[in-house]
């Protein structure tokens, strides 16, 4: 260690996508010296292959590609003079004290370590793959993520088949499903396990607009074909999501995407012991998104799988108000942690912890959908009307903190049928 | 004047044997293979295993009893000047019955006839002492202190770099159509890309010797395939700190619980067999797949979820007719050597094999074997960025920068390692570009997320190397073209 060059911020942030761009960018306004670091040669995280219209509709008030949002807090950032340094890895984090942290990163001026006193992790999330999601068979070229065919198609520019078939009809695949269609490849299928599409409304559209064939309680168990994908292999499920026998039929296809959801990077942060949420799969956090390790923030996708960049980059401006408050007071003030709990149709909640000594933006997503609900937290009265959920749409919605500081101990969500 | 040498297969008994024939001055070795990249056949998906050596009876299987612990103790010699990732963990035999001692005692036995004496049963205690986690059923295990694991492909790798640095002539995607034999005696190999001239023919093609040896005219033994898959966990999952086998059965060793030399926790194999046309079936199969997770949760009950496996995949053992290896010269082909039927325990005894080889050479064919003066035993490991540390990171970085830039998150792989990466499949010969050429070189893709980050990069990087379009890279070999174009092939009309 000691032999390592050594850098001394307030802030480090990890990951330069659009939740740790935008806490880099509070974090300076607020006066905090701010190091940005990103593995990737440019900074924008997964937005500069986001190539399609949908970003920023809440955060700018207009509607930008995903390069033109990176670009924006990109901007924003060089103008403040964050310091950043791309095709930068963080190989460690260590927790040296709950008022000092050290970040050892590789880049290729070398090895470094960086003392700060906070840390916000925004590494974002990683896709399921095939092998994840039990598809047997041959493993021939053909087999993408839908992120990664994405990187390919629209960084790289390499046309990757002819006949393609989706696996999930989440937002990412069925943009794929789009991309590929204009780019006149024929998409013969879209394959959802569940009973109901996985994507926003305005993604399933997309099938209409193609004329795509979306199977709903259906899914791609084995794809055949030695070099390359030939065919796949698909089956009907029942309401129990097994498998019904003689339902099995083959599709032929030279590329099949895997677009099987996105799982919180969080490898660092396990490493010194952040206590994970199981049902998010990213870390436990409190209502500035600290972690269960005291100074060590998170934001975005590595914390909760959000639909929208714009709830990123606002988690990502949360995180860096609370680690100016951990700054300034050695600690986040609170006098008591209020436990946010999930109750009925309720199956991801964050923030897991609230003070009541400011309002709060709850992100939540639903089990299962539902018509004309309510939305309540019982310990302290409120309900919120809301004519439809699903799971595909994360419900954000604000607890003022005289509304939380009516609870007792915890408060509870839930989702109920009116 | 030179003796010539073809080796068909450049598997890890092709590898060997032209390692161990590279050391004379006479000899003018060359290694032919069909695929792109060396070990990439039955070598590339298997247990991985350095066997202990107890469990070929020596009556029924010589071959296979005489080379199997000679390999063991050579591996032990070769994974260190050649820099072969490995690790001599030992082996427990696990009795779940009283009648299971029974068979311990014959393996213990047979072991010992074999050259094999430091083995020993243990009893109960002594066994959870070695392996805490192991089934509560467990009564006692025969352990083999000798046993290890290496990198399969890797070991071929390293083994055919050293080769290649002491003179060995590579002939990569070079299918062989015939062998030339005039008046008894060969004369040469007949490719699709022309014909070798040889004066010695080595038949070390793997699940296809029979058809080369058919080529000679030699049709006594055949091949079949058997299948085995296998299960591979993400890391940081707890896995066994020996390789952990059941007792065995009369068909089958049975599937072993292991944790790999990458760390993490691996499952199979399951035997299928296959009718001798299927040689190139290597689909994982559910029925396969499901046997090997029932036969791996009797030993190790606290298998994780399914959502923990990153990767399934299949091999195939060459199985020949008889059981036994074949190994030979054969006396109606002067000159044709079979290395035929080297199914489990092949990769143990790859370097005895070798060495039994050159013995046939000079014994069997009367050529008299000069050493060279200066043959070079050792290879170097290619640098390896999860291996560094940060004060060692700044020492590469400084003979290149991109030895600082990660490119795969999972396993740490940098630029660099990658960058070496294809200039050592260069060096061997390898022509057309491929991720998995890149992949069993760096470990790059094999990790958690199993490429979907890095593999772009991989292709950017070996498409600028190769000078080639990055649709043009494949995953492993023609036909398996990551792409069909440009973006806008399809688009522009152009039917790719």
């Amino acid at each position: 260690m000691n032999d390592l060059p050594m850098l001394n911020y307030d802030v480090v942030v990890i990951g330069g996508g659009p939740a740790g761009m935008a806490a880099a960018v509070r974090a300076k306004e607020l006066g905090l010296k701010v190091l940005l670091l990103d593995d990737n040669d440019y900074l924008g995280g997964i937005l500069p292959q986001c190539i399609h219209p949908g970003f920023g509709l809440h955060y700018f008030k207009e509607e930008l590609t995903g390069p033109e949002f990176a670009a924006r807090f990109a901007k924003r950032l060089v103008e403040l003079g964050v310091d950043y340094r791309t095709a930068a890895r963080v190989l460690e984090i260590k927790n040296y004290s709950d008022l000092e942290k050290v970040v050892v990163f590789s880049s290729p001026s070398g090895a470094y370590q960086v003392w700060t006193k906070t840390i916000i992790y925004a590494a974002g999330a990683r896709e399921r793959h095939a092998f994840e999601i039990g598809i047997v068979g041959d493993r021939g070229a053909g087999i993408y993520t839908a992120g990664e065919a994405q990187t390919l198609m629209d960084i790289y520019g390499v046309m990757l088949g002819k006949e393609i078939v989706i696996v999930g009809s989440g937002d990412v695949g069925l943009i794929m499903a789009r991309r590929f269609a204009l780019e006149g490849a024929k998409v013969k299928a879209v394959i959802e396990l569940m009973p109901y599409p996985g994507g926003l409304a305005r993604n399933i559209m997309i099938l209409r607009d193609f004329d795509i064939p979306l199977y709903l309680s259906h899914k791609v168990v084995e794809v055949r074909g030695k070099e390359r994908v030939e065919r796949v292999k698909i089956v009907k499920v029942d309401e129990n999501l097994r498998e019904i026998p003689g339902t099995e039929f083959w599709i032929e296809a030279d590329t099949l995407i895997i677009s099987a959801g996105l799982v919180p990077s969080v490898k660092l942060l396990t490493a010194i012991g952040v206590e994970i949420d199981p049902t998010t799969g990213g870390p436990v956090v409190n209502d500035l998104f600290e972690t269960s390790v005291p100074g060590i923030f998170a934001a975005g996708n590595s914390v909760i799988i959000n639909d929208l960049v714009d709830y990123v980059a606002e988690q990502g401006e949360l995180a860096a108000e609370g680690a100016k408050l951990f700054i300034d007071n050695e600690g986040i003030p609170t006098r008591r942690w209020i436990k946010l709990e999930k109750g009925e149709n309720v199956r991801l909640l964050v923030p897991h912890y609230l003070s009541g000594e400011r309002d709060v933006w709850i992100y939540a997503r639903v089990s299962k959908p539902m018509e004309n609900v309510e939305v309540r937290f019982p310990e302290i009265g409120k309900k919120l009307r809301l004519p439809v959920v699903k799971p595909a749409e994360m419900l954000r919605m604000k607890l003022r903190k005289e509304e939380i500081a009516k609870a007792r101990d915890g408060i509870t969500m839930e989702v109920v049928p009116l | 004047m030179k003796t010539k040498v073809a080796i068909i297969g450049a598997g890890i008994s092709g590898a060997s044997i032209a390692r161990v024939l590279s050391r004379y001055e006479n000899l003018e070795v060359h290694l032919i293979e069909k695929a792109p990249d060396v070990g990439w056949g039955v070598s590339k998906a298997n247990t991985a295993l350095i066997h202990g050596g107890y469990d070929d009876d020596p009556k029924k299987y010589p071959m296979r009893a005489k080379l199997c612990i000679r390999g063991n103790r050579l591996w032990h010699q070769w994974v260190k000047e050649l820099e072969i990732p490995h690790v001599w963990n030992g082996a427990l035999i696990v009795a779940t019955k009283e009648e299971d001692f029974d068979e311990l005692e014959k393996l213990l036995e047979r072991g010992r006839e074999n050259g094999v004496p430091e083995m020993r049963i243990v009893d109960k205690e002594e066994l959870f002492h070695l392996e805490p986690n192991l089934t509560k059923e467990a009564i006692g295990a025969l352990w083999v202190p000798i046993v290890g694991q290496i990198g399969p492909i890797p070991a071929v790798i390293a083994i055919v770099e050293n080769a290649v640095a002491n003179g060995v002539k590579t002939h990569l995607e070079t299918e062989v159509t015939g062998i030339k034999v005039e008046n008894g005696e060969v004369k040469g190999v007949e490719t699709k890309n022309g014909f070798i001239e040889a004066d010695i023919v080595i038949n070390a093609a793997g699940l296809y010797a029979d058809e080369i040896a058919r080529m000679a005219g030699i049709d006594y033994f055949e091949i079949h395939p058997r299948k085995g898959e296998y299960f591979l966990f993400d890391e940081g999952i707890p896995g066994p700190r020996r390789v952990l086998f059941p007792t065995p059965t009369p068909i089958s060793k049975g599937i072993v619980v292991t944790t790999e030399i990458s760390g993490h926790l691996m499952i199979g194999p399951n035997a299928q067999d296959l009718p001798p046309e299927e040689k190139e079936n290597l689909a994982t199969t559910r029925e396969g797949l499901e046997q090997v997770w029932e036969g791996a949760k009797k030993l190790w009950p606290q298998l994780p979820p399914r959502s923990k496996v990153i990767r399934t995949f299949a091999g195939l053992r060459p199985e020949p007719t008889g059981g036994d290896f074949i190994i030979k010269a054969e006396e109606e082909v002067w000159g044709f050597i079979n290395v035929a039927g080297i199914r489990s325990p092949g990769l143990t005894s790859a370097p005895a094999i070798a060495y039994e080889v050159a013995e046939i050479i000079r014994h069997d064919l009367g050529i008299e074997l000069v050493e060279k003066r200066k043959w070079n035993p050792y290879r170097k490991e290619i640098t390896h960025f999860f291996m560094l540390s940060p004060a060692q990171i700044n020492e590469v970085v400084k003979r290149d920068p991109a030895y600082g830039k990660v490119i795969c998150r999972c396993n740490r792989v940098s630029e660099g390692d990658v960058l070496e990466a294809i200039e050592r499949m260069k060096f061997i010969g390898v022509k057309t570009p491929s991720v998995d050429s890149v992949k069993f070189r760096t470990k790059a893709t094999t990790g958690t997320c199993q490429g979907s980050f890095c593999r772009p990069r991989i292709i950017q990087l070996l498409a600028r190397e190769y000078g080639v379009g990055p649709w043009e890279v494949t995953l492993k070999g023609k036909g398996s073209e990551v792409g069909i174009g440009d973006v806008k092939v399809l688009f522009r009309g152009e039917d790719a």
